[in-house]
């Protein structure tokens, strides 16, 4: 499937402020699930953006801004090329040993709910286990998109039961990092054919299982990432796979806006190079 | 404890006049001038000790004590003497020791041979906390990780020292080393002077410049001309901020804060009155958590928003490397004698103290059952924090610590009481023996090791305690190498 996407955060700040920098988590790497064709990011604002592979493999940038600025917008955009294999994620480039994410994180932490929720899924068969643990986590705490943030932990979500894609993913992977199952989180974006426009900046989780490699979960769904799933980032939780984490001196209060659009067009033929996407929507 | 070494009088015991035929060579001196100086001397010579600390200024704030946020570390003016050939062991033993816990590092951070080999359990090593996992892959300037480590030593009978911590993230106290000695220099000097004739007691203040030229030879590929060198300090409410300004001092480099630093296309400058300066080499007191809020805690204003990128750019060398906690953990400790065999090929030179791991199942069956015979600790604790000494333990306190235990076994490590050996000490009745510690400070840099002659001495000014932290009621003692000539 064909995804277009556009991605624009825009930040305002009450004054100028100086000595900006952002690390970016914002580019898609081509896997054997999806083939990036064309990605871009621009900034409004004069500075340095300077690309870097981060140490799970990420691709990332870094941007200093020269002087004082009040507003700025960051825009991304591109186009990839998904294949549906069912959640199986190949062709990555896996610097890390799978060790690293059976870590917990501060975000990750099982409490005993979690751990109780981990264990009522345990199965010896770790394909099925991992499909009972996603769909556990899916029925367990529902879609809600006013009581969590950015920093609230896996226990807590879970305690509510509700929050948004993130808390879902960190949830199934505290869980299954308490089963011995590396677990790692995955920003990206989501843009199902269904739904020809809609925000489309997503989370899901990978979980290492014996002889498949990374499988990736997305419990928010309760289905195995597919077509729709553009993987953009993977870290430990959240916050080590945040699109964007910034600095700054000054300014003041902050406003922040988001948008984000994805878009699943029809495929041209293969062989035939990417024309000027249509605007309709293909099963 | 009965039977602990004496380093002045062996196994003798102390009495009102010292019989000079029961005192070890190396301590004649200090003892001639023990019997010839009257204890009101001696009383106001600690009291001008005091004095002058105080009006340097060099104290340190106790976590959690409401009453004393500042307070001056006890400085007992009775020097302890080490001679030649012990430090000579010793040396041999830090050099070993130091170049192990650096290798160890490179490899962690690198290829990983030694969990392969089954030196170190693989989960212990990468589950970690202390791991940083942002820095696998990493390799700094030099290959050198570990620059400034403090060891600390404990010794249990003439011919053996033992490691009892490795610190290798931050280690403080090496400003009480070079303190200690200026004022034993002012206020006995007839003793000083004497022993200096007689040998050479080694001098300790060329550390500042070593650590200088340390740090200078691990700048980084990017850096031009002579390196810039910084110090970089959490502030004035550190418990060790005297120590950061009296090395920035000493080393003529900048005393910086985090807000007084800047990374700006992968660079690390910082703000002075002439303009931004480009900083090659950053001596970091802060710990790794609150270096970069891009990467790691968020919310720490002590650190520099894009440091790690500057390191990773290779335009910055941090010193310590960031990530060298997981050699000085104290689950990694257990396993340091394998990992010096390992990486140096040889036996180790100083021991490890025995210790059992809580998290293997038989070793905690034995630790619950001989609790009040040991000293338990928590691997993620420090400072004396979150320890527990079995033979002065309350029922309950034993009590409390076997809970804990049972609840997170993984957490502990426990370690049989030492007789760790004494000093004679000036106290409220006169010289008495006091047991101590010994932290010398290993440097390591592009060219290899080097160590001062020396260290900071640390002695438990309760009778018959151990506890020799200064957070728990310790004191310092200056401590005299000899030279080869010497006694």
């Amino acid at each position: 499937m064909r995804l277009l996407i556009d991605h624009r955060t825009v930040y305002r700040y009450e004054r100028p402020a100086a000595g900006i920098v952002q690390i970016l988590k914002l580019t898609p790497r081509s896997c054997d699930s999806q083939s990036v064709l064309a990605w871009r990011i621009d900034v409004s604002v004069e500075g340095v953006l300077k690309p870097f592979t981060d140490a799970h493999g990420n691709l990332a940038h870094v941007f200093y801004a020269d002087g004082a600025v009040s507003e700025l917008v960051l825009h991304v955009s591109g186009e990839v090329i998904t294949t549906d294999t069912t959640g199986i994620v190949s062709g990555t480039p896996e610097p890390l040993p799978k060790a690293i994410y059976l870590r917990t994180t501060p975000l990750t932490e099982a409490d005993a709910a979690i751990r109780t929720l981990a264990e009522s899924c345990r199965d010896p068969d770790p394909v099925a286990e991992a499909h009972r643990l996603m769909l556990a986590v899916h029925e367990r705490v529902a879609f809600d998109p006013d009581v969590t943030h950015p920093s609230t932990d896996a226990a807590t979500a879970f305690r509510l039961g509700r929050g948004v894609c993130q808390d879902l993913a960190q949830i199934l992977i505290a869980a299954a990092r308490h089963l011995g199952r590396p677990a790692r989180y995955v920003s990206g974006h989501y843009a199902p054919p269904d739904h020809p426009e809609q925000e489309a900046a997503h989370a899901w989780a990978e979980l290492a299982l014996p002889g498949l490699g990374w499988v990736a979960f997305d419990p928010t769904h309760g289905v195995c990432a597919g077509e729709a799933h553009v993987r953009v980032a993977v870290g430990l939780d959240s916050a080590d796979a945040a699109p964007i984490r910034g600095a700054r001196r000054g300014g003041g209060a902050e406003t922040l806006q988001v948008s984000v659009h994805g878009r699943a067009v029809a495929s041209d033929p293969p062989g035939v190079p990417p024309s000027v996407p249509s605007a309709e929507a293909t099963q | 404890m009965a039977g602990a070494f004496d380093e002045m009088l062996g196994s003798s015991p102390y009495a009102d006049r010292l019989d000079p035929a029961a005192v070890r060579p190396v301590y004649q001196a200090v003892a001639r001038w023990l019997a010839s100086a009257s204890p009101e001397l001696l009383a106001t010579r600690r009291r001008q000790a005091e004095l002058f600390f105080r009006r340097i200024g060099i104290t340190f704030a106790v976590y959690g004590d409401p009453d004393a946020t500042e307070r001056l570390i006890p400085f007992d003016i009775i020097p302890r003497v080490i001679s030649a050939e012990e430090w000579a062991l010793l040396e041999e033993g830090l050099t070993q020791r130091v170049e192990a816990l650096n290798a160890f590092c490179a490899d962690v951070y690198g290829p990983r041979e030694c969990l392969r080999a089954g030196v170190v359990p693989e989960d212990l090593v990468l589950r970690n906390p202390q791991l940083c996992w942002h820095q696998l892959g990493f390799r700094p300037a030099g290959g050198v990780w570990t620059h400034v480590t403090g060891i600390d030593l404990v010794r249990t009978d003439p011919a053996t020292w033992m490691v009892l911590e490795d610190n290798a993230r931050t280690p403080s106290g090496v400003s009480y080393m070079l303190e200690n000695r200026e004022v034993m220099l002012r206020l006995a000097p007839e003793l000083v002077s004497e022993e200096l004739r007689d040998g050479g007691i080694r001098p300790v203040e060329t550390y500042t410049d070593m650590l200088l030229a340390t740090l200078k030879s691990v700048a980084p590929p990017g850096a031009r001309g002579e390196p810039v060198v910084a110090l970089l300090t959490p502030g004035l409410h550190n418990s060790a901020y005297y120590e950061h300004s009296f090395l920035a001092d000493r080393m003529g480099i900048e005393l910086v804060e985090g807000s007084d630093l800047f990374v700006h296309d992968d660079v690390l400058f910082m703000r002075t009155t002439a303009g931004p300066q480009r900083v090659d080499v950053l001596y970091r007191r802060v710990d790794d958590a609150f270096l970069d809020p891009l990467v790691f805690r968020p919310d720490s204003l002590l650190g520099v928003p894009g440091l790690l990128r500057a390191v990773h750019a290779g335009n910055l060398t941090v010193a310590n490397a960031i990530g060298t906690g997981i050699a000085d953990d104290k689950a990694i400790y257990s396993y340091m004698p394998g990992i010096i065999r390992f990486f140096t090929g040889r036996e180790p030179i100083l021991a490890n103290v025995p210790t059992w791991r809580c998290r293997e199942p038989e070793a905690l069956a034995e630790v619950l059952d001989r609790m009040p015979e040991l000293v338990v600790k928590q691997v993620d604790g420090s400072g004396g924090y979150g320890m527990l000494v079995g033979p002065q333990a309350t029922a309950e306190e034993l009590d409390r610590f076997r809970q804990r235990l049972k609840a997170e076994p993984h957490r502990f490590i426990a370690q049989p009481t030492l007789a760790l050996s004494t000093c004679p000490t000036l106290v409220d009745s006169g010289i008495a023996p006091r047991h101590v510690d010994l932290r010398p400070f290993v440097l390591m840099g592009a060219h290899g090791i080097t160590i001062v002659p020396g260290g900071l001495t640390r002695v438990a000014l309760k009778e018959g305690s151990f506890v020799v932290n200064s957070s728990q009621g310790g004191g310092t003692k200056d401590t005299w190498v000899m030279g080869p000539g010497g006694t």
